[in-house]
């Protein structure tokens, strides 16, 4: 075997190690598999729904689960089970690319001024505690009511706004490489600053802004949620969790199902992202319990 | 029974690996300690010693548990007693004195406070009584005027005087036996003279029986009565001073005294081939047999037991010990000489250097260029022939790194230049030096855990230089690491190896290999040795010194310890407060007449033999920042003239033996100074 095949086959042994290792705690396997049962039905729920997600008959109106309707029916006659397994396909495909994004730009600039420091460091961290001062929510709406509800909005608009707080842990965890030696020597041999960031920092910072970007997951899934709840996410009628609360919870002293499945789903898949994401974290040896989030 | 303050019977302590399997780290240790006693507790790194002083005090590391022995004070197994007794042993009958005082000490509470906490903990003395004892602490310890002091904050105080006031806090409950765990490591040399001459007062005053944990034979043998040698685990040797360190007879520290490299014989010491076994990896057999020169079949597959010798009160595990009783003392001092061919070919040439680490103010910055009269590192000329080894010593914020630094680029100059091959001049920026002058100088650091990227293989650490500097690729590249790495003895299995896989001593091969990867013409060593262990000290040394003889390259060489200096350098440089005191060829600079400092520092030096004491000439001060005017030394100068001294700039004078002194006392009254002392 040649060397770079063995290279390769130790990243994929690490990469099971850490899975494996994530697994191995009954908190790790629990929100590993919650985590993996919402992405296998998001992505395979259309094959198999009972009814049509869109199908109004007000003959249907709010009847309550029973084995044919199994989560009830809501207050246009749609089934609940149907619009509650297809409810989350769109939170999920969002919030993931969203965080993909947060997780590329606050990474990046992170690291960048934590490595240039100075002024440019300054001026750059300043801007952004300026952004945290922002209330977010109102600052989507205002996104989203000038530039439209589509998922081309909302992915970068999201990833923008949860991409601040990766900049802070991106950067403090620069600093704590970048008085090492090693950056030293590289510095002292004539590397380029991007041949620092990509050869040097970027293996030793990786972890850390991965495990953030996990739980940021999280908080813009609940972000994203809100935003629908407020009606400022998906467009009706296509299905969503947070839309479909929106709607019956005016409802909820005589049809409780309405509003508790897509509870159910957004709550569940919540967890098992944390859950997860805290697993992940101590496979990789970071103990968030010591680094409180900024 | 004599008064044995601490007995410890068969005490093993380890951990439960994650496969379920028991592993040791410390293996039926037993000994006791006597009232009064000082003993040394000397071993590598990994070798259990800090774990079994910390059993001591009745404390396990958390993961660690005991296996089985016990470990009485008196009577009373600590290990067994409950947290609320062992509050009444812990401070009052057993004080422990941790190695960096700067960092156990509160930093926000005053000096005097944190005396009075212990105080008040530890004894029933009421708020008068307590004060008038502060004072009294703190004169033991001798710190100057104590009343001023104890309203002092740590950071208040230099690293040295921290000592103190932890051996201050620690005798504050009277106790009956002393902990300390390298208590000197980290200080300066002339400092650690001054703390150990304390410790060993302290011992003598106060009756009290200390242990004291120490990689450094030098420091043991000037404190300790007897010595406990640690290996793996194990006591391999245990017996008073002098039998151990003049006539070893275990060949671990055998082998450990004839790698230490000493003042008094010149070139480089032998090293020790290997490492320490890992824990748990040991199965049969001696846990030293891997690297004993003296081994035989037997030593495979029996462990020797701790055998107690009656002649020379020595205990021993060793099944050869007799054979190592008759080598003679003499024999220790077979040391490598080395001859260095310098040609009188200059490589690098350093005039009227000044740096300076003052803040630029903004109109400054924009003009480039740096406003500071008394600049951390000044007028420093020295010129480097290829091929030479040039040392630069001197207490810590002598500026020896920081010269150093602005030769690799990393730090500019504010005055002076540095020129290459004698006519190119280095520019004083990174990024507008040459890459062919970056790639000529190259650097390797102090600690190997900092200097390799820990999420880095070997493979690519060696080749960064070579990609970068040579744009080598694939196979082409994998064969010049391979052939790189075997020039600093490690094998092609290494390649895939990360740092944190490596002992200590082969992560700075990787460090040195990478270093001769770029091909350089000169190296820049920043104390690449002072975080190794002693037996890897001597290989790391050796390894240097065999690149040198092969490639013929320019070392220059930073460290603090003037005996590896005299190890390996031809030419030392002695600096003070970033001005040069004296330069020469080192066998002239090691002997005396010499500039006052370097007097002190050599006076300083802790050789491992308890009857070679250190001189302590000048008072350990430790100056913030150099002099406005005249000498840099005459705040500590034992032998100042007056106000010549203050005011005017020493020349430079030739010293009999053909070192240049910078001093204002002329060279022969030097040298009837010195030698009527």
């Amino acid at each position: 075997m040649t060397l770079e095949k063995e290279q390769k086959k130790n990243n994929l042994d690490k990469i099971f190690e850490v899975i494996k290792t994530m697994a191995s705690k009954p908190s790790g396997l629990i929100g590993l598999s919650i985590l993996l049962f919402h992405v296998i039905l998001a992505i395979t729920s259309p094959l198999y729904v009972p009814y049509d997600y869109k199908a109004i008959d007000p003959s249907l109106m709010l009847q309550a689960p029973s084995s044919e309707y199994w989560f009830g029916t809501d207050s246009l006659g749609r089934d609940v089970f149907t619009r509650t397994i297809l409810g989350g396909r769109t939170a999920l495909t969002v919030t993931f690319f969203g965080s993909l994004i947060a997780l590329l730009w606050g990474g990046s600039l992170g690291i960048f001024c934590g490595l240039v420091g100075g002024k440019i460091d300054e001026v750059v961290m300043r801007i952004i505690d300026a952004f945290l001062s922002i209330p977010w929510i109102l600052a989507m709406l205002l996104i989203v009511s000038l530039l439209g509800t589509t998922t081309l909005v909302l992915i970068p608009a999201l990833g923008f706004f949860y991409g601040k707080g990766i900049v802070r842990v991106a950067r403090a965890a620069t600093h704590d490489v970048i008085a090492k030696d090693f950056i030293v020597s590289a510095r002292a041999r004539g590397h380029s600053n991007l041949s620092i960031i990509w050869n040097e920092i970027l293996p030793n910072v990786r972890d850390a802004i991965m495990v953030e970007g996990a739980m940021r997951w999280s908080w813009m899934l609940l972000g994203f949620s809100s935003l629908s709840f407020l009606g400022f996410g998906v467009s009706p009628p296509t299905p969503d969790w947070g839309l479909m609360i929106s709607n019956a919870r005016g409802l909820m002293s005589f049809a409780y199902w309405a509003v508790l499945a897509p509870i159910f789903g957004l709550s569940s898949l919540i967890i098992g992202i944390n859950l997860t994401a805290d697993a992940f974290a101590k496979a990789l040896g970071i103990d968030r319990s010591t680094k409180a989030p900024v | 029974m004599d008064s044995a303050v601490q007995t410890i019977n068969n005490l093993t302590i380890g951990f439960t690996s994650q496969k379920g399997k028991q592993i040791s780290i410390l293996k039926n240790i037993s000994t006791t300690i006597k009232k009064g006693e000082t003993v040394g507790i000397v071993g590598e790194s990994g070798s259990g010693k800090s774990t079994l002083a910390l059993a001591m005090m009745g404390y396990v590391k958390h993961g660690l548990y005991t296996i089985s022995g016990e470990c009485l004070f008196h009577s009373n197994n600590l290990l067994e007693m409950k947290n609320k007794d062992l509050e009444n042993i812990r401070g009052r009958k057993i004080a422990m004195i941790p190695q960096n005082a700067g960092q156990s000490l509160t930093p926000n509470l005053k000096i005097g406070y944190q005396i009075d906490e212990a105080l008040k903990l530890h004894t029933d003395l009421k708020k008068e009584e307590r004060d008038k004892k502060i004072s009294e602490l703190l004169n033991k310890v001798r710190l100057p005027s104590p009343e001023i002091m104890a309203q002092r904050y740590p950071h208040e105080l230099s690293g040295g005087q921290q000592q103190r006031v932890a051996v201050a806090m620690a005798l504050a409950g009277n106790p009956e036996l002393l902990l300390l765990d390298e208590p000197t490591t980290g200080l300066d040399v002339t400092t650690q003279a001054h703390v150990l001459e304390l410790l060993n007062f302290i011992a003598k005053d106060t009756g009290t029986s200390m242990v004291y944990v120490s990689h450094d034979l030098g420091a043991i043998a000037q404190v300790s009565d007897r010595v406990i040698v640690m290996y793996s685990g194990e006591i391999v040797l245990d017996g008073p001073v002098r039998s151990i360190l003049k006539n070893p007879i275990h060949p671990y520290t055998f082998g450990l005294l004839k790698s230490i490299p000493k003042l008094t014989s010149p070139g480089l010491p032998d090293s020790m081939s290997g490492s320490q076994p890992q824990p748990g990896t040991i199965k049969t057999g001696c846990s030293f047999y891997e690297r004993c020169n003296f081994a035989e079949d037997n030593c495979k597959n029996n462990s020797p037991n701790l055998e107690y010798i009656d002649d020379l009160n020595t205990s021993v595990r060793c099944f050869k010990y007799k054979e190592l009783i008759n080598v003679k003392e003499t024999n220790l001092d077979t040391v490598k000489s080395i001859n260095n061919d310098v040609l009188q070919n200059e490589i690098l040439d350093i005039s009227k250097v000044s740096i300076s680490y003052a803040k630029q103010k903004f109109i400054d910055q924009l003009l480039n260029k740096i406003d500071d009269s008394n600049p951390t590192v000044q007028d420093i000329n020295i010129n480097i022939n290829k091929g030479e080894t040039l040392a630069l010593v001197g207490e810590s914020g002598s500026g020896k790194s920081t010269i150093l630094k602005s030769i690799a680029g990393l730090l500019k100059t504010k005055d002076g230049m540095i020129k290459f091959d004698k006519d190119k001049v280095l520019s004083n920026d990174l990024k507008t030096r040459d890459p062919g002058f970056l790639r000529a100088i190259q650097l390797i650091f102090q600690n190997p855990d900092e200097s390799l990227n820990p999420n880095h293989t070997v493979e690519e650490i060696v080749s960064q230089p070579l990609r970068l500097y040579f744009g080598l690729k694939g196979d082409e590249l994998k064969q010049k690491i391979v052939e790189v790495l075997e020039k600093v003895r490690l094998g092609e299995f290494y390649l895939t190896r990360y740092p944190r896989q490596l002992s200590g001593g082969e992560k700075q091969r990787v460090a040195v290999a990478r270093a001769f990867a770029a091909k350089p013409d000169i190296i820049l060593c920043d104390e690449v040795t002072s975080a190794l262990d002693v037996s890897v000290q001597a290989a790391v040394l050796n390894l240097l010194q065999e690149l040198k003889e092969d490639f013929g390259t320019t070392y220059i060489f930073v460290s603090h310890d003037l005996a590896v200096v005299r190890a390996i350098s031809d030419r030392v440089a002695v600096l003070y407060q970033g001005r040069l005191c004296e330069i020469g060829p080192s066998k002239n600079v090691y002997q005396l007449p010499s500039h006052p400092y370097t007097e002190v520092l050599l006076g300083a030096v802790l050789e491992p033999d308890p009857d070679v004491k250190p001189k302590l000439v000048a008072e350990d001060i430790v100056e913030e920042k150099p002099p406005e005017q005249g000498c840099s030394f005459q705040g500590r100068c034992p032998r100042i003239l007056g106000d010549i001294c203050k005011n005017e700039v020493p020349p430079w004078q030739i010293g009999e033996n053909g070192n240049s002194i910078r001093c204002h006392i002329k060279v022969e009254d030097l040298k009837k100074q010195q030698n009527i002392n």
